[in-house]
């Protein structure tokens, strides 16, 4: 009988060695996809036992914890004391609504839960003495004057402001409107939904900096402008002759003013004041398809880079309305696309503040496009830097010479064109005004973008402001603000 | 060393960890070091102190690790429990009180010759059967959580498929070992009882709709028979019937199928139907609830688990994240504070615990003491792997405790009837051995 016996025992072993295997699974190879699962409510509440990294700018502490003991154990609850100043870049972490931003995309960080050998060490050490687990400090350059002075200029308008340093890429300010106090997230959710703003929903949440997507109206003759001068077709003082309107398909694309046509105008003198016959003609002349290679170049249909979450970030390009939602659509031949519209920032274009401001400022830094990021180092409860973001090129979008050619033109736009209402003294600026009107009578989406430093030097700012249902151009409502945000973030003494 | 001198020396062993066990939980909850949890420590092991003298009067020769295992397991599990609340680990406490008095009656009964059982085998059977039916008496039995597995007497509770279990194992080891011959000769007539076994274990599962213990007691029967015959037709003859049995349950009684359906797809992507609120969810938020948080539980603790009296089982505000912890769910409260390297320690004493059954069965002389000892290790084993496989989601989930560890009274005396009598077999098969 014995034999069959070890039969059996070795039966019964092999169940037992199947459950040791099971365990194995479950605790290593599955663990990070379950950690991320949203109703894993486990791993939410296990995370409030960590003492959560703090959230800097480089003035001031904008993410804190306030420890609360619940039975018997320590639990670090977040509080942000700058409130709303930097609520969408910065995010939240909460029981109740998981977590947004920097909190969302760094908590492997702010958790301590990204391991080197010593931190592996430090933390083994800690759970020994029954410390808890401090997470890293992430240390943002955002400037906060920047951002009290941006969403005080924004006011009650629905819109966004970016404004970043073109030569790095460094994120100075990245300000949306409506913004929202990230305290009442976890406890008083209803202060947030009863936020009203000059637009319907008002969507504090939403950060309008990156996820928002508007028609960029003429500012998109930036690139067009670029695209045109890149193919050697067309020189700054290359003269059209603007009759007020432009024929597409048979059909006349108006100038904003049409009572005044332009007559003969070099390409220099159409951006300055923004004719749209002429960006049509040119438009039509190039083809859609260089316009968007030109615009890709920019950035446009990727996902612009930043350290917040994925989803908090869109690219730019053309959309098309599928299946109740919006897709990024790439023409494969130039007749599905209307060139003519789509050269002045009309067709079926959206872009984002934050892809503009990026457009802006490789237009500034003689064409170097460089990667935009917000988190300057990440900082170990050691004091020791884990992690310090070095300045990254993206690639060269236009040549130095188009580069300065399309940047001249927008200084001259600022000096005596669209774009007056931006002027600082001191400060060298290069603007465009956009102005998209979406057929409703005092709903236009209306820009500025622009670049700005001090006289002879680099441009050491580059801005994208947008707003949403307003009734002027953007010279008129988006101009003034980027102003006062220039002001506040290059000549912050005059600005106390 | 004689065998009972290293009992008593694993025991201090297991002690020792115990204790480390209970002051570290003490520690974490009250926040401070004292010396309160002594007395729970004390009292575990005097009652084990007590089960060792008993063992030593009455079954000197008898395997020197069962019994400290035995111990270890139930440390362990009462320490969880009482992380998970102290008033819970007050009444198991008594009940291991109770059980340890049970398994010193039974060594006195039995100290001469355990064999005696084997004279009573079809009593021992028929109240199987009747103990496994007694929760669909009406008016004695009642459901908990859909399954009818509980008999109520005034206010007693108490599970009898626990003891079923082990009656059931006798009857078997008394009645294979007189027809094993003729078994294993397959004539067809003699397929008989396996037949009227295999339709009291479906009409079991029809009665109780408890998956669990029908697996069970059904695998436990399927092994000692292959063990007394040798004859890989009647496992595979047993195991289509089971299969077959149970498919054609799986459309009749909705609870087999439900539990099916979450063990294959416990996340659902769309909101579907929901039978406890009747409204639409996602199926983690309904049927496989207790499931996918058993496993978040569990992959919670990874390599080193939470530690000791860290691990999360309630939300901010207390409310319980898992219901049945320490019941059903007992496996996955230990894997996240003691994470891999303790569940697989606690596997790996389940698995020594098992090796000592099967060695007993080994050097058993005779065929009733080797299938006695076979059959209650592979009990053993199987229940381990239900409770902790259906945890693990290797296989469906069906509420059946874990062996000396889980919280329960019916379950932690019929654990230590069970533990008497291989210390029995153990001790006559060493005394025999040493003669000759």
């Amino acid at each position: 009988m014995n034999g069959q016996i070890k039969r059996v025992a070795t039966v019964a072993m092999a169940l037992l060695v199947v459950l040791i295997v099971a365990t194995t699974y479950w605790q290593t190879w599955a663990r990070p996809a379950l950690a991320e699962r949203q109703d894993n409510e486990i791993q939410r509440v296990a995370q409030f036992e960590v003492r959560r990294g703090v959230i800097l700018t480089p003035s001031r502490v904008v993410a804190r914890n306030r420890p609360r003991v619940v039975r018997g154990k320590t639990l670090y609850f977040r509080r942000y004391p700058q409130g709303k100043l930097a609520a969408h870049v910065v995010g939240y972490s909460t029981v109740a609504r998981s977590r947004t931003g920097l909190e969302r995309s760094l908590n492997d960080y702010l958790t301590g839960s990204v391991r080197s050998l010593s931190s592996l060490v430090d933390q083994s050490l800690d759970k020994l003495n029954g410390k808890p687990i401090v997470g890293d400090a992430v240390r943002t350059t955002l400037d906060l004057n920047g951002q009290r002075t941006a969403l005080e200029a924004l006011g009650d308008n629905c819109g966004a402001v970016v404004a970043l340093d073109p030569r790095t890429g460094r994120l100075r300010a990245m300000a949306s409107s409506p913004s929202y106090d990230p305290n009442d997230v976890e406890r008083a959710f209803g202060k947030i939904e009863k936020i009203r703003a000059n637009c319907t929903p008002a969507s504090p949440l939403l950060n309008r900096a990156s996820q928002g997507l508007y028609p960029p109206g003429s500012t998109f003759k930036v690139v067009t402008a670029s695209a045109a001068l890149e193919s050697g077709k067309v020189e700054p003082g290359s003269t059209f002759t603007d009759p007020g309107y432009c024929t597409v398909y048979g059909k006349r694309v108006n100038n904003f003013d049409t009572s005044r046509p332009f007559g003969t105008v070099s390409l220099a003198t159409a951006l300055q004041f923004s004719v749209n016959s002429v960006f049509c003609n040119i438009g039509l002349q190039l083809g859609a398809k260089r316009i968007l290679q030109q615009a890709k170049k920019f950035g446009f249909y990727d996902r612009p880079p930043l350290e917040t979450p994925e989803s908090e970030r869109r690219p730019s390009g053309l959309y098309k309305i599928e299946d109740r939602g919006l897709h990024l659509y790439e023409p494969k031949r130039n007749r599905d696309v209307d060139a003519g519209r789509m050269a002045f920032g009309q067709e079926r274009l959206l872009v984002t503040p934050l892809q503009m401001a990026m457009v802006a400022g490789a237009i500034g830094n003689g064409g170097i496009l460089m990667k935009p990021y917000v988190v300057d180092r990440i900082v170990a409860p050691n004091s020791r830097t884990r992690m310090r973001t070095k300045p990254q090129k993206i690639r060269r979008a236009v040549s130095p010479a188009t580069a300065r050619d399309v940047g001249d033109m927008m200084v001259r736009a600022v000096q005596a064109g669209t774009g007056t209402a931006a002027q600082l003294p001191g400060l060298r600026i290069g603007g465009k005004t956009g102005t998209a009107e979406t057929g409703v009578g005092g709903s236009n989406v209306t820009w500025f973008i622009a670049f700005a430093g001090p006289e002879g030097k680099k441009p050491t700012l580059a801005i994208a402001v947008v707003l949403q249902n307003q009734s002027l151009t953007g010279g008129a409502t988006a101009a003034p603000i980027a102003r006062q945000v220039m002001q506040a973030l290059l000549l912050p003494t005059a600005n106390p | 060393m004689s065998a009972r001198n290293k009992e008593l020396v694993n025991l201090c062993f297991a002690a020792l960890v115990a204790s480390a066990a209970f002051a570290s939980v003490s520690i974490v909850t009250t926040g401070v070091v004292s010396t309160h949890w002594l007395g729970y420590a004390g009292v575990v092991f005097g009652l084990y102190i007590t089960a060792h003298l008993v063992a030593r009067s009455t079954v000197p020769y008898a395997d020197p690790t069962l019994l400290p295992i035995a111990g270890l397991l139930t440390a362990v599990g009462l320490t969880v429990i009482y992380r998970l609340g102290p008033e819970d680990a007050r009444r198991q406490a008594v009940w291991i009180g109770l059980g340890i008095a049970v398994f010193a009656a039974t060594l006195f009964w039995l100290r001469w010759d355990y064999r005696v059982l084997e004279r009573y085998k079809y009593l021992f059977g028929v109240s199987a059967v009747v103990l496994l039916l007694l929760p669909s008496v009406p008016g004695l039995g009642y459901r908990v959580n859909g399954v009818k597995l509980w008999v109520k007497v005034g206010g007693l509770q108490f599970q009898p498929g626990e003891l079923a279990k082990i009656f059931l194992i006798v009857f078997l080891a008394g009645y294979l070992r007189d027809k094993r011959e003729a078994l294993a000769r397959g004539r067809l007539k003699d397929l008989g009882p396996l037949l009227a076994i295999w339709g009291a274990a479906m009409l079991v599962l029809v009665q109780t709709s408890d998956l669990g213990s029908a697996l069970l007691n059904f695998g436990i029967f399927i092994a000692m028979v292959y063990a007394a015959t040798g004859r890989f037709l009647y496992v595979g003859v047993g195991l289509t019937l089971f299969m077959a049995g149970s498919a054609a349950l799986y459309n009749t009684l909705g609870r087999v199928e439900q539990r099916v359906t979450v063990w294959l797809h416990p996340w659902t992507d769309e909101r579907v139907y929901c039978a406890i609120n009747g409204k639409l969810e996602y199926r983690q938020n309904c049927d496989s609830y207790q499931l996918v948080k058993s496993l978040y539980s569990i992959a919670n603790g990874g390599y080193g688990g939470t530690g000791l009296g860290k691990g999360t089982f309630e939300t901010v505000d207390g409310t319980p994240l898992i219901p049945y912890l320490n019941t059903d769910f007992v496996y996955s409260a230990i894997a996240q504070e003691l994470g891999l390297v303790g569940a697989a320690a606690l596997l790996l004493l389940f698995m020594v615990f098992v090796a000592r059954g099967f060695r007993i069965s080994l050097i058993a002389q005779d065929g009733f003491s080797k299938l006695l000892a076979s059959g209650l290790a592979f009990g053993f084993a199987l229940q381990t792997f239900i409770i902790v496989g259906g945890v693990l989601r290797v296989v469906p989930l069906t509420g059946i405790t874990l062996p000396f560890v889980s919280y329960g009274g019916s379950s932690i005396l019929s654990n230590f009837v069970m533990l008497a009598l291989l210390l029995l077999v153990s001790n006559r098969a060493v005394a025999t051995a040493n003669r000759s």
